[in-house]
């Protein structure tokens, strides 16, 4: 939207091509005829939304596209135009307050703005013109510009890197600031530009702007005293983005080729889809639901003022005659004013005050989770993190969980557990702890029963330290004092080790590393690049060079990595290392057999496997590969594709050489986790791209899987087995499941009820991508299909998906959400392939885990472990839905018994729309006197100890589908009202059939009779809510009895004071006059009592259910709390 | 939307290189913040409402029947002086009423009084069907003119229309409600047994609200003269007289004469009293009010049966919970017998229930 909107500011009509064209220097080029610099837009970032002009519209027209706060204009307005019982003020105060807090601080976020787009459009920054260097303030900056950066500077657009100060060409970036990944990126010159860049004449061709940071297609022409124009690709590895930290480098050059709002970053502060809570749902039918009750109240008054005053005498007696106006005016008119004058009257049933508490409530109250000590990971030194603020009381209502594997379920921090080298297994003995693992020198293998020959065993562990795109940290040096041994260890024997386990090793994946320590172990230590090539320590402590070639990056459709290497002998090897799905058709079958085996039990071990191929490429072979990648890296369009199919070509005809086991040990307390949610009522369901058997062992592992469950399994295995076509025999299974998961098994409803230790079957579905996607994509009929599916899976208790991509788990995820009843549900992932998912669901968490920020940066919420989530649901979800759900009750159900005496007096007054309030209690009542103490309600309130909450996970199910916001609460809440509502308004009407009320015979009036009424409400709804907390802390305490106090000490005030300018001086002295009346004293307290009477009958008679649905300790709780009058809460740890 | 593409939050991407969304703090360990106030945690049990129940019972029913005696006790006598029957003595005059008329229509009301009022009694008058709550009604005034601001009193507020002006005079006190100031003279006499009509001193101070009369309502100026303050402004359409004659004692003259005072003080409900004088009790021998026979004389100005309206003069002797109304002590006097026997019916419950629990209780 934002980008449209830029796009359309900034419209021109180079944006309809494809590419541009970039001159760097802004020098002419030869091949051009003639040199029209292109326009791009400025490096001005805009960030902020207003400006000083424009704020005061602009935001206005904003806030009031808000249904709420144009509902509220609209009465406003009809109060200053129409002649209403209630003054503008009322309802305008309230609005206007609202207003101005909201632009005050969307003004402020947006000061803020314009210092943070100041600071940044005004930093000062080194241009090259014409050969000399200018500073130029950054937003300046022009495309095409060669821009200097030197060492912890941030590029100030995005930049192609032209020249580094680096010997290799290279230069190194943090991008923590863009995806949080604080590991050094390498990022290369474009080659034959390093020299001259005063006389450089050449042109860049690129992509247009997209937001994708990791993609980048360009050709840069490179004129060269009138030869023909060198052409060199471009890719993501010259590109330095803006937002980019420079690290390890003393400085670059580049040329500039997004500037301003075209950058990727800038291009990737796009708005998230607004999620929105089942809550404000249920709030906007409740709202319905009053806003019917408002035009039929208003309807019915009108109707009956009229038929009143059909009366002879009624419509105009001689004591209250009309003016003028009001005689001429038109009777249909005089109606529709009266319709209008009655909605006023009536519109606090509707309050504002409940949005601006609603939204206070969920901004505030989502602080807790970020401060919430638990959940700080000493680890990261990082606690939660609250992205919106919006789903808080939607932790308590989920119903799925889709959670990742690696990274989630697991912990993504990978060690190497053994081998297998051409079918013989290698065990390092002392895997378990890490660093004495390397322990003797002469024979670092140790074997099992036999080996493999020398050659193998050395091929293989120089094919772990070759094949992978792992960069060895410099900056060890700072800790420790190590920071020479780098190059130390070469003359070093034995003491080698502990530098370099102590060395760090930056690579995208954890098991890359675990690979490379794992070769460590054996005797090939890699100690990496020096320019193009690959430098391994081998056994023999001798340091082999290779020069590396080419990487055919990993990426997850291919599901593995190539490395092309030319030894010092000449010879010219790719080693690929990958998942054994996509390594085994590409080797030789025999020696599949051989390795199968071995993968195949490391991953019911639940270990990550991972097969090593290599192939030794002849120099034909290798010119023709060559040729192949470099003619595929320049293209500008379809390069992917490109890519991958030459990837496919050159990965061919390759021999096994073995396998690899890497263990991913599970999150601490996952199973725990699980476990709790489990028995919560969610279903659980994991999604992960990893191997059917791996993802199963970590199931059962957690515990989703027990002995009892019933696998279902629905794999490419399973549907091979007929023999048949594919989808019949999918069809013809998926029948046979739903038949004895859905049709067999008791209904799913009455296992809710049922403890969960019964001895009920339990189902496990397993599913993977490929049959996944037949499912979804196959037949047209497949919708029944899929009901099918979605049937077997509701009834079991956990899910496996496996082998998914990540567009595949967010269909999961879409399925499920859109399913009957469409239940809440949430992904859990902390990797770019979860994003997906994250997005998807209605709540995305991330974890802060160790595969970058893309997760996090997506998600609604982010924690730093898996077992954080047991208390974000069962603890803070649960929590917060309970203070929200009796929120917006509370809230109708206060300003129903607030207005409902106010309709019925129009049936006292002649139907004249005459206020029962003064229009200071109408104004103040929802702003005042009973907001705080439900706003500190709905912060504070803990109706169960957030440990017992935490211990008895099945409490969750008591909130579960929105148990306390649907139609059967919110009546009862309603009718509470109506009740209350008549109470107040008839216990006094009866009181005042004798108004002379004191003992001095004086008598009341109307206000007298409105300020009676009042008060009886104010300390009505105070203390109901007062009766509903069951967590007193001060706060509660000083807000409760503070609001009542409050309430007093107004009401003297105001009617203490013959207030000036004012005409009316209606509430004179008549709170202290009530209060000097003994029988205004007693129907008070009457009827605070009795309009409370059913509660705390409700209270005691619903007390019996409890101990049933509770569990045993908290059954213990209560024993011992019916003893005393109240339980401690454990107050500190 | 545009709204939701920066916030607050991402700007930390822009502005500090290494992240905004990292924190490096550990949260702060106070109890507000982990959630963990001490806090008190009430358990409404059957068990700690009980007694609650039985006291609100205990005290209640003898609130109730305290107020019920009490009410019952306060002697009241009504008597309707519309006038719409044709027996009624006050019928010729309710038949023939104009507002212009000079002569006074009179008319005697007998009744008698079976039982002695002891202590002070109340004169009270009441209208029926009369809509003092109406709200063109009573927002028709301007209680600034009625604090004597001259300003004010030479322009009264617009919402006194249409009684703010007559013939470009403004009205002093200007409104609806003053306009229709209740205006029958009451009178009150004893008749002997011997025949004599003894009149009742009847006491016209101390009827309305204090602060009503000593600081809400205060004639304009500090002058002493009223007819002078209030120069340049004529008197309310259908009074008799203007303000300033309302009272020949120059402490209730104006618009501090309580009978006006206590007619602006508007009804809450169509059906109303209004208190109207005060007899008080002359020494401990005699009642106020012995029984035997009296006459209303009824000074009838004042046309009700336009809208169907009803006047009546209440004679009510009254208590410290105010005038007679059984409500309130029949109200304790159930609420409070409800209590109880809730009470009861919840001992029986939770006697029966609790003995079930704890036996459930015990095997787990």
């Amino acid at each position: 939207m934002l980008r449209r909107r830029l796009n359309r500011l900034f419209g021109r009509d180079e944006r309809r091509v494809d590419s541009r064209t970039i001159y760097v220097g802004h020098r002419p080029c030869p091949a051009t005829d003639a040199f029209i610099p292109p326009k791009f837009c400025d490096n001005r970032i805009v960030s902020s939304k207003y400006t000083v002009w424009n704020f005061l519209p602009k935001n206005l027209f904003e806030q009031f596209r808000r249904i709420a706060n144009f509902y509220f204009l609209i009465i406003f307005l009809v109060q200053v135009i129409v002649d209403t019982p209630t003054s503008p003020v009322t309802s305008g105060l309230p609005l206007f307050f609202v207003i101005t807090v909201t632009a005050i601080k969307q003004g402020y976020e947006d000061w803020l703005r314009h210092k943070a787009d100041n600071e940044v459009n005004k930093y000062l920054v080194t241009v090259l013109e014409d050969g000399r260097r200018a500073r130029k303030e950054s937003e300046k900056i022009k495309v095409g510009d060669v821009v200097e950066v030197v060492e912890d500077e941030t590029f100030p657009c995005d930049l192609i890197l032209l020249q580094s100060s680096r010997e290799d060409e290279t230069c190194f970036v943090t991008t923590a600031s863009l995806d949080g990944e604080s590991n050094h990126k390498t990022h290369y010159t474009v080659p034959d530009t390093e020299k001259g860049l005063e006389s450089l004449s050449a042109t860049v061709e690129c992509e247009q702007p997209q937001p994708d940071l990791y993609k980048f297609v360009g050709r840069m022409h490179i004129y060269k005293n009138d030869q023909e124009p060198a052409v060199r690709s471009l890719g993501p590895e010259n590109l330095l983005l803006k937002g980019a930290t420079l690290k390890n480098t003393q400085k670059i050059y580049g040329v500039a080729v997004y500037s301003g709002m075209e950058t990727k970053m800038a291009l990737n502060y796009q708005g998230k889809s607004q999620k929105r809570s089942v809550v404000e749902k249920s709030i906007n039918a409740f709202l319905l639901v009053y806003l019917c009750i408002l035009v039929s109240k208003a309807l019915v008054c009108t109707t009956l003022k009229y038929v009143w005053q059909s009366q002879p005498g009624q419509e105009e007696p001689w004591y209250n005659q009309k003016t003028q106006k009001e005689k001429d005016a038109n009777l249909y008119l005089n109606m529709f004013t009266d319709f209008l004058s009655f909605m006023v009257l009536f519109n606090f049933i509707i309050p504002v005050s409940m949005y601006v508490t609603v939204e206070m409530q969920k901004f505030l109250g989502s602080f807790f989770i970020s401060w919430d000590k638990d959940f700080f990971d000493p680890e990261i030194q990082e606690g939660a993190l609250v992205n919106t603020s919006d789903l808080n009381e939607e932790l308590g209502q989920v119903e799925y969980v889709f959670t990742d594997k690696t990274g989630t379920l697991t912990q993504n921090s990978m060690e190497f557990i053994e081998c297998c080298i051409d079918g013989f297994q290698y065990k390092n003995r002392d895997s378990s702890t890490e660093l004495d693992g390397f322990c003797v020198t002469d024979g670092p293998v140790s074997m099992l029963q036999q080996k493999a020959g020398r050659e193998e065993e050395e091929l293989f562990l120089r094919a772990l330290c070759l094949c992978h795109t792992v960069q060895v940290k410099e900056s060890t040096g700072q800790e420790d004092g190590v920071g020479d041994q780098v190059d130390g260890v070469l003359g070093l024997d034995g003491e080698m080790v502990h530098p370099a386990e102590l060395r760090g090793f930056i690579a995208s994946s954890p098991d890359e590393v675990a690979l490379v320590k794992g070769a460590m172990k054996y005797g090939f230590t890699f100690l990496g690049m020096e320019s193009k090539n690959m430098r391994v320590m081998n056994r023999d402590k001798d340091v082999e060079t290779y020069e590396l070639l080419h990487v055919l990056n990993f990426d997850p459709v291919r599901r593995r990595m190539s490395v092309i290497v030319r030894s010092k002998c000449g010879d010219i090897m790719l080693f690929c290392k990958g998942a054994d799905s996509s390594i085994f058709p590409r080797v030789r079958q025999e020696e599949v057999d051989r390795i199968r085996m071995h993968v195949e039990r490391n991953a019911t071990e639940g270990y990550r496997t991972l097969c090593v191929a290599y192939k030794l490429l002849s120099s034909e072979e290798y010119a023709q590969a060559d040729a192949g990648l470099r003619e595929a890296r320049l293209a500008l369009d379809d390069r992917e594709a490109k890519l991958m199919a030459v990837y496919n070509q050159v990965e061919t005809g390759m021999s096994l050489i073995g396998a690899t086991a890497v263990e991913d040990r599970l999150q601490e307390e996952a199973a725990e986790t699980m476990e709790a949610l489990q028995r919560a009522g969610m279903k659980v369901w994991v999604l992960t791209g990893d191997k059917m058997e791996t993802a199963k062992s970590t199931c059962y592992a957690c515990r989703l899987f027990q002995r009892g469950t019933e696998l279902l399994e629905l794999t490419v295995r399973t549907l091979e087995d007929g023999g048949r076509r594919r989808e019949e025999r999918l069809h013809e299974v998926l029948l046979d499941y739903h038949k004895r998961s859905v049709q067999d098994p008791p209904p799913v409803k009455t296992r809710v009820t049922r403890s969960w230790t019964s001895a009920k079957q339990d189902y496990g579905f397993i599913i993977d991508g490929a049959t996944l996607s037949l499912l979804f994509n196959s037949s047209p009929d497949s919708s029944h299909y899929k009901s099918l599916f979605l049937q077997i899976c509701q009834n079991c208790t956990t899910v496996l998906c496996c082998r998914m991509a990540p567009l595949q788990k967010a269909q999961i995820v879409n399925m499920v959400k859109n399913s009957k009843g469409s239940p809440i549900t949430l992904s859990i992932g902390d990797g770019a392939n979860d994003v997906s998912m994250i997005l998807e669901a209605h709540i995305g968490i991330g974890i802060k885990g160790k595969e970058g920020r893309q997760a996090v940066r997506n998600s609604d919420y982010a924690i730093p472990k898996l077992k954080h989530l047991k208390k974000l649901l069962l603890g803070h979800g649960h929590l917060y839905y309970v203070r929200i759900a009796h929120l917006v009750q509370y809230f109708f159900y206060k300003n129903l018994c607030f207005i409902l005496p106010q309709f019925l007096y129009q049936f006292f007054c002649g139907s004249s729309q005459q206020p029962l309030y003064d229009a200071a209690y109408l104004t103040m009542y929802n702003i005042c006197f009973t907001s705080m103490p439900i706003l500190a309600y709905s912060l504070l309130e803990q109706h169960i100890c957030m440990e017992v909450l935490m211990s008895n996970a099945t409490l969750y199910r008591d909130v579960a589908k929105n148990a306390m916001l649907r139609w059967s609460p919110f009546l009862y809440w309603t009718l509470l009202g109506v009740y209350q509502g008549l109470l107040f308004f008839f216990g006094v009407r009866f009181l005042f059939s004798n108004p002379a009320l004191q003992d001095n015979g004086q008598v009341f009036g109307n206000w007298s009779y409105g300020t009676i009424v009042f008060t009886v409400l104010v300390f009505t709804v105070t203390l109901k809510l007062a009766m509903d907390t069951r967590h007193w802390t001060w706060i509660n305490h000083f807000v409760i009895w503070g609001s009542l106090a409050f309430y007093m000490f107004f009401s003297f005030f105001w009617g203490g004071i013959i207030w000036p300018f004012l005409r009316q001086q209606r509430l004179y002295f008549v709170f202290a006059n009530m209060l000097r009346s003994v029988s205004a004293w007693l129907v008070i307290i009457l009827l605070v009592l009795l309009s409370l009477l059913p509660e705390i009958l409700l209270l005691v008679l619903r007390k019996p259910r409890w101990p049933h649905s509770r569990q045993p300790s908290e059954d213990r709780l209560l024993q011992t709390s019916r003893s005393l009058p109240s339980r401690p809460c454990p107050t500190s740890t | 939307m545009m709204a939701s593409s920066y916030n607050a939050k991402e700007d930390g991407h822009v502005t500090v290189p290494g992240g905004g969304t990292i924190q490096n703090k550990k949260p702060d360990n106070t109890a507000f913040k982990q959630q963990r106030l001490p806090a008190w945690q009430p358990i409404l049990t059957a068990g700690t409402v009980l007694p609650a129940f039985f006291v609100i019972g205990l005290i209640f029913i003898p609130i109730g029947i305290g107020l019920y005696v009490t009410s019952n006790n306060i002697k009241e006598f009504e008597i309707d002086y519309t006038g719409t029957d044709m027996s009624s003595p006050c019928f010729n005059c309710s038949q023939s009423f104009s507002w212009n008329s000079t002569r006074p229509c009179t008319c005697a009301l007998p009744f008698s009084l079976e039982q002695p009022f002891e202590s002070n009694v109340f004169m009270y008058y009441g209208l029926s069907n009369f809509y003092q709550n109406h709200r063109r009604y009573v927002k028709s005034r301007d209680d600034s003119q009625l604090n004597g601001d001259t300003t004010s009193l030479m322009n009264p507020s617009k919402e006194c229309e249409p009684y703010a002006r007559n013939e470009k005079m403004p009205i002093a006190p200007c409104g609806a409600i003053a306009n229709s100031m209740f205006n029958d003279t009451l009178d009150l006499y004893y008749i002997d047994p011997n025949g004599t009509r003894i009149q009742i001193p009847l006491m016209k101070k101390g009827i309305a609200w204090w602060t009503d009369k000593h600081v809400k309502f205060r004639n304009p100026g500090g002058n002493p003269n009223l007819t002078s303050a209030f120069q340049g402004t004529t008197k309310p359409i259908n009074w008799r007289k203007p303000v300033y004659e309302l009272d020949t004692d120059a402490e209730n003259n104006g618009f501090i004469n309580e009978d006006f005072i206590v007619w602006m003080r508007t009804a809450a409900l169509p059906t109303f009293r209004k208190l109207y004088r005060i007899i008080q009790k002359k020494n401990n021998m005699t009642p106020t009010l012995p029984r035997g026979n009296y006459t209303l004389e009824v000074t009838y100005n004042y046309p009700v049966r336009s809208f169907e309206g009803r006047k009546r003069v209440i004679l009510s002797t009254i208590s410290w919970m105010g005038g007679k109304n059984p409500f309130l002590g029949i109200a304790y006097i159930t609420v409070g017998s409800v209590c109880f026997f809730l009470g009861v019916v919840l001992l029986i419950i939770h006697h029966k229930y609790g003995s079930r629990n704890n036996t459930a209780d015990i095997p787990n």
